[in-house]
C-alpha cells in the first residue's frame, strides 16, 4: 500500500540469452575464489608487515646507537640459513605451481610432500633463529619490535607450514579435482609472499643494525 | 521539503554565545593574547567561507526539490557537467585560499619569542607544577597551578609531563599543546590584556581529568615584578601558637612527604609546592576557591571533592587539622 | 525477442525451482540456525545486533547527558563515567558503525551484483560469531566493572599497566582484535563477490553504486585495520609480557601509538562514511527516477576519498607539538578532501534536480528524508570539519566539545542518517514486510530535530573552553545552559530511536507483504522475490546497462545452465564480467561457529595469561581443518565420489 504504484511490477518476463553448462567448474587465478583469498589475506599481511616494518624505523631514531648498547646485532648464521633454504624452496615451489596447473596428480603430490618437508626445516631454523637474537623482548624497544618482526612472520610461516600440511595429506587422502589443483597453486602464491616478505624482514632484522 | 534554515540553528547560537561569551575567562573567540587572536582570526575567515557555502548548499537542494513541471531526465547532463567543474573550481580556490591563511598564521604563532619570560610547566595527575626559569639559580622558584605573566612580552613555555598526556589550554591566549612523558614541547604566550583566566587539561588523563584547571593571571610590568619578588621571598614564619604547631604537624606527618615549603624541611615533590599557597585563588587545580574553610574539608577528604586524587585523606583530628590550617592560611 | 514462458515449461521450471529450494536449504530448526551460511541470514542477525549494540550505546550516552545536565552534578563518579564515555566511543565505533555497514552489504552486494551467496559464505558466518563474541565480551566484562576506561583511543601511556592496572584496557584491546578479524572476514569477502561474482554484462562501469563504495571501503578496511591491530597487539603485549614499544624510558615513544592508532582511526570515520555515500547514491536514484548524475565522478569521487583518507591521521595530533610543516602537509590533505566530497553533494543535488520526485502517498518517502537530513547535517560538519583540517583553530578547538559537535554531525548525519535511510529502503527485501512511513516521518523528525537541540549548543561549549571527557564542570563559566540543552535533546534522540525499534518490531510482526520492487529501484536486487529465495537468482541474470530495471517494463535477461541441485554460483572475469567458471559454494557447517568459539577462547585466555596465544591456538587450528576437510556431506566440495548430472 506504501508502494509507489508505478513500479508494482510483479514478475517480469524472462529473455534467456545463454547458456553457462559449458563451463569448468574451476579455475586458476582471479577467476577461481580461491585466489581472490588468497589475495585479500595477503593484501591484509602484507599491510601488516609494511606497518610493522614502518614501527621499527619509527623507533629507530629514538636510540643513539642502534641496536642500543650494549646489545649485539643478532647472529647471522641461523638468520642466513633460513633465508637461503627460503630462497631455494622457490625452484620447487615454482615447479608445484606448473605440475598443480597442469593437474598431473603423481608430481603434485610428491612436490607438497617436499614442499611440507621444506617448511618444517624451515620451522626448526626458526625456532634457531629465536635464540640468536641477542636481545629480550622485555630488554628495550629495539627488542620489543625485533622479536614483533620476527614473531609476525613465525605465525606466518606456521600458518602456511600447517595448511601446506593438511592439503598434503587432502591429496594423498581425498578424491583430487581439478578445484584441488587450483588450491595447491593458490598455496604456492601464498608460499611467494611468505618468502619475499621474509626476504625484506631479514634484511631489515639482520642488516639494519649492521650498516645504520 | 526540507523546512530547515540555517537561521534556525544560528539564532540560538547567537544567543548563546551571547550569554555565555561574555565571559572572557576561557573563551576561543574573546581572545587576549596574539596567539589567539590568531587563531581567532582563521576562525572569522572560515566563518565567512563556510556559512555561505553552507547556506548555498541547502538552497540549492531546496530548489533542487521543488515539483516543477520541466521535462526530468538525462539530457541537460552536458550543461550540468559543466556545472560541476564550475563548482569544483569554486571549491578548489576557496581551500586554498584557506589552507594558504592557515599556513601563515600558524608560522605567525610558531614565531620566535623575542627576549621571552622563561617557565616550565611540568604536569602530573592532577595540578600543574610551574617553574619559572632563569639563569640565575636565586631567581628561579616553583609554585603550582597559578600561572602569572606579564602583559605584552613573550612568555615561551617548556612543556613536560611526569606520567600520561595532558594537554595544557588557555583558550584565551592560545591553542593548546600536549604535554607528553618523554618529550619536551614548546610555545609562546603573548597577552595583551591584564585579567584573570582559566585554562584546563585538554587530554583525558584518567579519573580527574575535569578537575585539572589552571589560573592565569596576566599583570602589567609592576605587578608582575611584585609578584615575582614575592614569590621569590621566603614565606612569613608563622604567627600564631597554632600555626607554630600547624607547621611542626606538617613537618612530621604525610604531608611534608609530597609537598615541599621553600625556607622549611618539607621537601616533597609529589605534589604541589605550597611555598605561597595562601596567596593563590584555587585550590587543587582550580576544584575550589583558596578559603580556610574549603582548604580545612579538603585536608579532611581530599576523595569527595576529587575522588581518586592521589593525596589520600591523612587521619588527623579536628584540633590538629585546625592548626594545619592556621599554617597553611599564613603561606602567603 | 523475449520467449515467453509457455504451459509446459512452466512444469519444468517448478521443478527446477523444487530442486533448487532442496540444495540451497539450510537445516530445519535451530540447528539450521546455527549452520546456515546464506548470506541474508547471516545479515538479519549482523543488523540485529549491530543495532542492539548501537542502542546500547546510545543509552550510555544518555546517562553522560544525565550527569552533564547540570555543573558538579553527582549522578555518577569519574570512574564510572570514564567507563561509559569509553564504552559508548568503542561499541558505537568497533560494534556499531563499521558493523552495520559491512553488515547491511553482506545483505546487498551479493544481491546487487546478481550472485548468489557471497564470497566465502562459511567465512561469513564465522565473521558474525567472532563479532558476537567479542561484542558480548566487551559487554559483559562493562557490567563487571572491567569496561574500558582510556576512551575509546586507549592512548597510551593511560592505558598502559601503570595508569591501567587491572584487565579493564586489556579486555579493550582483545575487543579490537575481535572486530577487526570480523571486519577483515568480510572486507575480503566483499572484494571477492563484487570483483569475480558479478552478473555477467556487469562490467567495472556498470557496478551500483553502493557496490562500488563497499568495494572501497573494503580495500580501506584491508589496509586500515592491520594498524589498530598492530597498535593493539603492541599495548597488550607492554602490559602482559613487559615489552616497551611505548615505553619512553626504554626507546619506545607515545606517539607511536597515536601514529598508528590514527592511521587505522581516520580511515575508519570514512570506512563508516563510504558505505553511507552508496546508499544516498541508491536512495536519491531510485526516487528520482534517474540515474545518478556523474557516475564516473561518483565513482572517482569514492576513490579520492578512500585515498586521501590514508594521509590525513596527522591531523588528530596537531596538537602534540609535531614540526610546523609537515603539520601544513596535512593541513592541504585535510581540506583537499572537501573536493570529492563537494563532487558528490553536486551529483545528488544535480540528480534531485533533474529527476522526477517519486513520492509515496503525496509525500516525500522516509529514505529520501533522510537523505535530505545527511545534507543538513553533513555539509555542516563537514564545513566543521575543514576548520579543523587548519591547524591553528585545531589547536584551539581539538579535544573539545567543538570536536564533539563535529565528529557526531559527520558520523550521525553523515552514516546513521543515511543508514536509518537504507534501512527503511532495503527493509522490504530483507523482511518481506515495509516499514510504518508514518513511524518513519515521525523518527525522522524527531532525531533531526533532538539531533540538532543535542549537537549544535556542543559548538559553542567548545569555541567556551569545554574539553571533551570531563566527567563534570563548574558553574560561572557558561557553560550550564548549553548543556542542559543539549541532555534535553539528547532524549529526543533517544525517543526517536525508541519508535524505530518499535516500527521494527510491529512491522515484523505482520504477514509479508512486500512486492518485488515496492520503490520502482533499478538493480538487481529488486528483480527477486521479497524476501529473495535462499538462491536469490534461479538462473544468472544478464546485465546490459547500469540501471538493468529500467523501464520497468522490459524482460529480464538470463542465462540458464547453472546446477539446481548443487550449490554453484557463477565467477565472471573482473573487469569485463564475462562468464569463467561455475564455482561450487559451500553446505552449511556447523565448523565456522566452533572456530568462533576456539578463537574466542584463544583471546580470552590471551587476556589472562600470554601462553593462551600458543596453546589457543591448537583446538582453533583442530576446528578450522575440519571446517576446510571436504566432508561427505558436502558434494559441493567434492566430498561426494559422484558428480550431479
Amino acid at each position: 500500500m506504501n508502494a509507489i504504484a508505478e513500479a508494482a511490477v510483479e514478475r517480469r518476463d524472462v529473455e534467456i540469452v545463454g547458456d553457462l553448462s559449458d563451463l569448468p567448474d574451476y579455475n586458476f587465478g582471479p577467476t577461481s575464489l580461491g585466489w581472490w583469498g588468497v589475495f585479500g589475506f595477503m593484501l591484509i599481511e602484507g599491510m601488516g608487515f609494511v606497518l610493522a616494518i614502518g614501527a621499527y624505523f619509527y623507533l629507530f631514531p629514538f636510540e643513539h646507537h642502534w641496536p642500543p648498547v650494549p646489545v649485539r646485532p643478532p647472529s647471522l648464521l641461523w638468520g642466513t640459513a633460513f633465508t637461503v633454504v627460503a630462497l631455494l624452496s622457490l625452484i620447487p615451489n615454482l615447479w608445484l605451481d606448473r605440475k598443480a596447473h597442469r593437474q598431473e596428480l603423481r608430481p603434485v603430490q610428491w612436490g607438497l610432500t617436499l614442499m611440507s618437508v621444506l617448511g618444517l626445516v624451515l620451522v626448526v631454523l626458526r625456532a634457531c633463529e629465536f635464540t640468536a637474537l641477542n636481545v629480550r623482548w622485555d630488554q628495550n624497544a629495539y627488542g620489543s619490535i625485533t622479536w614483533a618482526l620476527i614473531a609476525l612472520h613465525t605465525t606466518h610461516i606456521t600458518t602456511d607450514v600447517y595448511d601446506s600440511l593438511v592439503l598434503n595429506v587432502l591429496v594423498f587422502r581425498k578424491k583430487v579435482d581439478g578445484r584441488k589443483f587450483s588450491d595447491v597453486s593458490d598455496n604456492a602464491l601464498y608460499w611467494y609472499f611468505i618468502v619475499a616478505s621474509w626476504v625484506v624482514l631479514y634484511v631489515i632484522i639482520y642488516w639494519t643494525p649492521r650498516w645504520l | 521539503m526540507m523546512r530547515t534554515s540555517p537561521l534556525r540553528w544560528l539564532l540560538p547560537a547567537v544567543a548563546m554565545l551571547a550569554a555565555g561569551g561574555c565571559n572572557r575567562v576561557q573563551s576561543v573567540l574573546l581572545s587576549s593574547g596574539d596567539q589567539a587572536s590568531a587563531a581567532g582570526g582563521i576562525w572569522n575567515l572560515m566563518l565567512w567561507v563556510c556559512v555561505p557555502i553552507y547556506v548555498f548548499v541547502l538552497i540549492a537542494l531546496a530548489l533542487a526539490m521543488r515539483r516543477r513541471p520541466t521535462p526530468a531526465g538525462t539530457t541537460r547532463d552536458r550543461a550540468i557537467g559543466r556545472g560541476l567543474a564550475a563548482w569544483l573550481a569554486l571549491v578548489g580556490a576557496l581551500l586554498t585560499v584557506l589552507v594558504t591563511a592557515s599556513f601563515l598564521v600558524d608560522r605567525r604563532i610558531n614565531r620566535v619569542a623575542v627576549a621571552p619570560l622563561q617557565i616550565r610547566v611540568t604536569a602530573h595527575q592532577w595540578w600543574w607544577d610551574i617553574q619559572y626559569l632563569d639563569p640565575d639559580v636565586s631567581k628561579r622558584f616553583s609554585t603550582a597551578n597559578e600561572l602569572h605573566l606579564p602583559v605584552d612580552r613573550d612568555t615561551r613555555i617548556e612543556l613536560a609531563s611526569a606520567d600520561v598526556i595532558h594537554s595544557f589550554w588557555v583558550p584565551s591566549l592560545s591553542g593548546k599543546l600536549d604535554l607528553i612523558p618523554g618529550r619536551t614541547n614548546a610555545m609562546t604566550l603573548t597577552p595583551r590584556r591584564v585579567g584573570w583566566y582559566r585554562g584546563q587539561c585538554a587530554e583525558f588523563c584518567g579519573l580527574q581529568h575535569a578537575h585539572m584547571a589552571l589560573d592565569v593571571r596576566v599583570d602589567n610590568a609592576a605587578g608582575f615584578a611584585a609578584w615575582r619578588a614575592q614569590q621569590l621571598a621566603a614565606p612569613q614564619l608563622p604567627l600564631s601558637g597554632a600555626a607554630l604547631a600547624g607547621e611542626h604537624l606538617f613537618e612530621s606527618s604525610a604531608c611534608a612527604m609530597c609537598h615541599a615549603v621553600a625556607g622549611t624541611i618539607a621537601g616533597g615533590h609529589g605534589g604541589p609546592d605550597l611555598t605561597h599557597l595562601a596567596s593563590r585563588r584555587m585550590l587543587a587545580a582550580g576544584t575550589w576557591p583558596m578559603d580556610r574553610d574549603h582548604l580545612d574539608r579538603w585536608i579532611a577528604d581530599p576523595q569527595k571533592p576529587k575522588p581518586g586524587a592521589l593525596m589520600p585523606a591523612v587521619p588527623l583530628d579536628p584540633r590538629d587539622r585546625a592548626a594545619i590550617d592556621d599554617y597553611l592560611m599564613g603561606l602567603r | 525477442m523475449n520467449t515467453p514462458i509457455d504451459d509446459i515449461e512452466t512444469g519444468q521450471a517448478q521443478a527446477r525451482r523444487e530442486a533448487l529450494e532442496r540444495t540451497w536449504a539450510d537445516r530445519p530448526g535451530f540447528i539450521g540456525w546455527l549452520t546456515t551460511v546464506d548470506h541474508k541470514r547471516i545479515a538479519h542477525r549482523y543488523v540485529a545486533t549491530a543495532l542492539v549494540f548501537f542502542m546500547i550505546g546510545g543509552a550510555l550516552a544518555l546517562l553522560m547527558r544525565i550527569q552533564l545536565a547540570k555543573p558538579e552534578n553527582s549522578f555518577m563518579g569519574p570512574d564510572r563515567y570514564n567507563q561509559l564515555f569509553s564504552m559508548h566511543g568503542s561499541a558505537m565505533m568497533f560494534l556499531f558503525a563499521v558493523p552495520v555497514m559491512e553488515a547491511v552489504a553482506v545483505f546487498v552486494v551479493p544481491l546487487m551484483v546478481g550472485a548468489r551467496n557471497i564470497a566465502f559464505p562459511r567465512l561469513n558466518a564465522f565473521s558474525y560469531w567472532v563479532y558476537l563474541f567479542g561484542g558480548v565480551m566487551i559487554f559483559t566484562a562493562f557490567f563487571l566493572d572491567v569496561g574500558p576506561e582510556a576512551g575509546w583511543t586507549a592512548y597510551v601511556p593511560l592505558s598502559s599497566s601503570d595508569f591501567s592496572p587491572g584487565k579493564r584496557t586489556d579486555f579493550w584491546a582483545q575487543m579490537i582484535t575481535f572486530t577487526e578479524v570480523a571486519a577483515l572476514c568480510i572486507a575480503v569477502e566483499i572484494v571477492a563477490t563484487v570483483m569475480a561474482m558479478r552478473a555477467p554484462g556487469m562490467t567495472l562501469a556498470r557496478i551500483p553504486l553502493f557496490a562500488w563504495s563497499m568495494f572501497v571501503t573494503s580495500l580501506m578496511v584491508i589496509f586500515a585495520m592491520p594498524a589498530v591491530m598492530l597498535a593493539s597487539t603492541f599495548l597488550i603485549a607492554d602490559r602482559l609480557v613487559g615489552t616497551h614499544f611505548y615505553n619512553a624510558g626504554e626507546g619506545g615513544d607515545a606517539l607511536l601509538w597515536q601514529h598508528l592508532f590514527w592511521f587505522f582511526g581516520h580511515p575508519e570515520v570514512y570506512i563508516i562514511f563510504l558505505p553511507a555515500l552508496g546508499m544516498i547514491s541508491e536512495i536519491v536514484q531510485t526516487f528520482s527516477r534517474r540515474p545518478v548524475f556523474g557516475y564516473t565522478a561518483m565513482v572517482l569521487a569514492l576513490m579520492a576519498t578512500g585515498f586521501l583518507a590514508f594521509g590525513l591521521w596527522v591531523h588528530h595530533m596537531f596538537a602534540t607539538g609535531l614540526p610546523p610543516l609537515g603539520n601544513s602537509f596535512y593541513t592541504a590533505a585535510s581540506m583537499m578532501i572537501a573536493i570529492p566530497s563537494g563532487a558528490q553533494i553536486f551529483c545528488w543535488i544535480a540528480t534531485i534536480w533533474t529527476g522526477r520526485k517519486a513520492l509515496v502517498a503525496g509525500r516525500i518517502a522516509t529514505p529520501m528524508l533522510f537523505v535530505l537530513g545527511f545534507f543538513a547535517l553533513f555539509v555542516l560538519g563537514g564545513l566543521t570539519g575543514v576548520m579543523l583540517a587548519s591547524v591553528p583553530l585545531d589547536q584551539q578547538v581539538h579535544d573539545s566539545y567543538f570536536v564533539v559537535a563535529h565528529f557526531h554531525y559527520v558520523l550521525i548525519g553523515g552514516a546513521v542518517f543515511p543508514l536509518m535511510g537504507a534501512l527503511h529502503y532495503w527493509f522490504p527485501k530483507m523482511s518481506g514486510r515495509q516499514l510504518s512511513e508514518r513511524l518513519g516521518r515521525w523518527q525522522f523528525w524527531l532525531f533531526f530535530i533532538g539531533f540538532n537541540v543535542t549537537f549544535f549548543p556542543m559548538h559553542i561549549l567548545g569555541l567556551m573552553g569545554m574539553p571533551r571527557r570531563v566527567y563534570t564542570y563548574p558553574s560561572g563559566l557558561g557553560w550550564e545552559l548549553p548543556n542542559l540543552i543539549a541532555s534535553i535533546g539528547s532524549w529526543i534522540v533517544g525517543l526517536s530511536v525508541l519508535l524505530f525499534a518499535i516500527n521494527v518490531i510491529r512491522t515484523l510482526c505482520r504477514p509479508r507483504s512486500a512486492p518485488d520492487n515496492p520503490w520502482g529501484a533499478p538493480d538487481l536486487l529488486w528483480s527477486v522475490s521479497s524476501p529473495p529465495p535462499a538462491y536469490n537468482f534461479e538462473e544468472v541474470p544478464v546485465v546490459g546497462g547500469r540501471e538493468p530495471l529500467w523501464p520497468a517494463d522490459r524482460p529480464l535477461q538470463v542465462m540458464t545452465g547453472l546446477s539446481h541441485v548443487r550449490r554453484e554460483a557463477l565467477l565472471t572475469t573482473t573487469m569485463d564480467a564475462i562468464p569463467a567458471t561455475r564455482w561450487a559454494l559451500p553446505d552449511p557447517g556447523i565448523w565456522p561457529l566452533w572456530s568462533a568459539i576456539a578463537l574466542t577462547v584463544l583471546f580470552i585466555w590471551s587476556i589472562f595469561n600470554p601462553w593462551g596465544v600458543v596453546l589457543g591456538a591448537i583446538p582453533f587450528a583442530v576446528a578450522a581443518t575440519i571446517w576446510f576437510w571436504p566432508k561427505r556431506s558436502q558434494p559441493s566440495l567434492g566430498g561426494a565420489n559422484e558428480r550431479d548430472c
